[in-house]
């Protein structure tokens, strides 16, 4: 350890922390964008239409398997220079896009899978009841789709906060961005980069340890298998 | 730091884009012919870390796996911390601390940014999937130990001829999701500086902006057909794994 300064480590914190507001509220914008935009690739993905299905599902695949960074390089510096549609974005929004609709792949899945998951008896008593479709998803399918869930997308929400460092390379001034800056102006890397890295550790480890909590608690609540197999231990017990 | 903020060195690149103005940012087919001879060489640098990391990723994986599995607390606790460490901070700020405050906290070089790249990849995602080795090796049946153990066989016989083959099928659809999650990590070695498909295409657009639409679409392209044949791999890694497999 013979070149860390701790007088360095004391000057800098406060300089990047600083960025922290901005990575935070970065994050949760980006979150917000891929949760409406998955919901938007599934609502798509269960229409009738074949061709539509198929050309969906290249798109996604297309989105999931290219780096965000070039898609974040894309939306800001490409954008602005395409024919008719192309506006100047501002890194912020950028970010948000970039991010997002790379994200949303994801949580489309995700949503998905949730929905398959939902028993084939519910679908058929909400018919067998003669549910109109809104009622039928509002009270029979959602409510039991979106909770198992909740954990995987609290890891996205994990996920999306690691991956928006990627937006200071377009200019978002967040934690990496202001370390960077002291770096460039001081010539100490060290310092700064180990404050980034001590700040994402300290606010991402205590998250997963409360999903990992959380996802404990719903398997017990959702795991059919276990239920049954409980209340026949239960049974055996009694008897 | 930044490199975008600096000004680009197109020092061995001659291109000319005399009839630029006439594209404005229209994807033509001379516009085309222009950009892919120029990002084709960059394809070279971004498969070779592709491959190291997988290679490094995948041996790092499976020895934190082992470790965090081991009788040993110190091995277990040291592993644990590793995994912990490069599971909680993003890839981009392990790359950037490998490769510019390594160098400055120990006064050694790392030797050249490719291994800064790859070992940046590796680590993290070794850190990932070391967790898919552990979970999978945990969740061979309990029985087949226990059978192993009667069989009397030893402790290294038991992993490689019982669990070892069962656990090594669970964890093949999380390792070809993996492939292409490095895929698509490999595009950050352009911000340290190596010369792959995306810093190809920064440079052109740096030499002609109003091209950047042609020129992010290709680089988009290329990566999406380098990830093809992972994409297949991965379908294939899960089909086998499903393969002969009661379903319960």
């Amino acid at each position: 350890m013979s070149n860390w300064q701790w007088d360095t480590f004391f000057e800098a914190f406060p300089l990047v922390v600083e960025g922290l507001g901005i990575t935070i509220s970065l994050t949760f914008a980006c979150y917000l964008c891929a949760l409406i935009v998955g919901f938007i690739w599934t609502f798509i993905g269960r229409m009738k239409m074949k061709p539509l299905r198929w050309v969906l599902s290249w798109v996604m695949e297309f989105i999931r398997s290219t780096p965000p960074l070039v898609q974040l390089f894309f939306l800001y510096f490409a954008w602005p220079m395409v024919p008719y549609v192309g506006v100047t974005l501002d890194p912020f929004t950028c970010a948000v896009l970039g991010l997002g609709v790379h994200y949303s792949t994801y949580i489309g899945e995700v949503y998905r899978s949730g929905i398959d998951n939902v028993e084939k008896g519910q679908w058929e008593a909400s018919k067998a009841l003669n549910f109109s479709t809104p009622k039928k998803w509002t009270k029979i399918i959602l409510p039991q789709a979106i909770p198992p869930t909740i954990p995987m997308l609290g890891n996205y929400l994990i996920i999306m906060f690691k991956e928006v460092p990627l937006a200071s390379t377009i200019g978002v001034v967040g934690i990496l961005q202001l370390a960077n800056n002291y770096g460039a102006q001081n010539f100490r890397y060290l310092e700064p980069l180990t404050i980034v890295a001590i700040l994402f550790l300290v606010l991402s480890y205590p998250s997963a340890l409360l999903i990992k909590k959380l996802e404990n608690k719903m398997n017990r609540r959702f795991d059919k298998k276990e239920a049954l197999h409980s209340m026949k231990e239960s049974k055996g017990a009694v008897s | 730091m930044t490199p975008k903020g600096q000004a680009p060195s197109t020092g061995g690149l001659t291109l000319s884009f005399n009839e630029s103005n006439k594209y404005k940012g229209v994807i033509t087919i001379s516009a085309i012919a222009d950009i892919f001879p120029a990002l084709i060489q960059g394809v070279e640098v971004t498969l070779k870390v592709l491959f190291a990391s997988i290679i490094l990723g995948y041996s790092m994986a499976f020895i934190a796996g082992f470790c965090r599995l081991s009788n040993n607390i110190i091995l277990r606790s040291f592993t644990g911390f590793y995994v912990e460490v490069f599971r909680g901070t993003s890839l981009i700020v392990q790359l950037f601390w490998l490769f510019y405050a390594l160098p400055m906290l120990f006064n050694f070089d790392i030797g050249s940014n490719f291994w800064a790249g790859v070992l940046a990849i590796s680590l993290n995602y070794g850190a990932y999937m070391s967790e898919i080795v552990r979970g999978s090796i945990l969740s061979v049946a309990k029985g087949q130990h226990e059978a192993s153990t009667a069989l009397n066989m030893t402790r290294f016989q038991r992993m490689r001829l019982v669990i070892l083959p069962q656990a090594v099928r669970m964890m093949l659809p999380e390792f070809g999701n993996y492939l292409i999650l490095m895929l698509k990590s490999t595009s950050l070695v352009s911000l340290i500086g190596m010369h792959d498909i995306l810093y190809q295409g920064d440079l052109l657009r740096d030499a002609n902006l109003s091209q950047a639409p042609t020129v992010y679409l290709l680089v988009l392209v290329f990566y999406f057909l380098m990830a093809l044949p992972l994409i297949w791999l991965t379908k294939k890694m899960e089909a086998f794994s499903k393969k002969g497999v009661a379903t319960q």
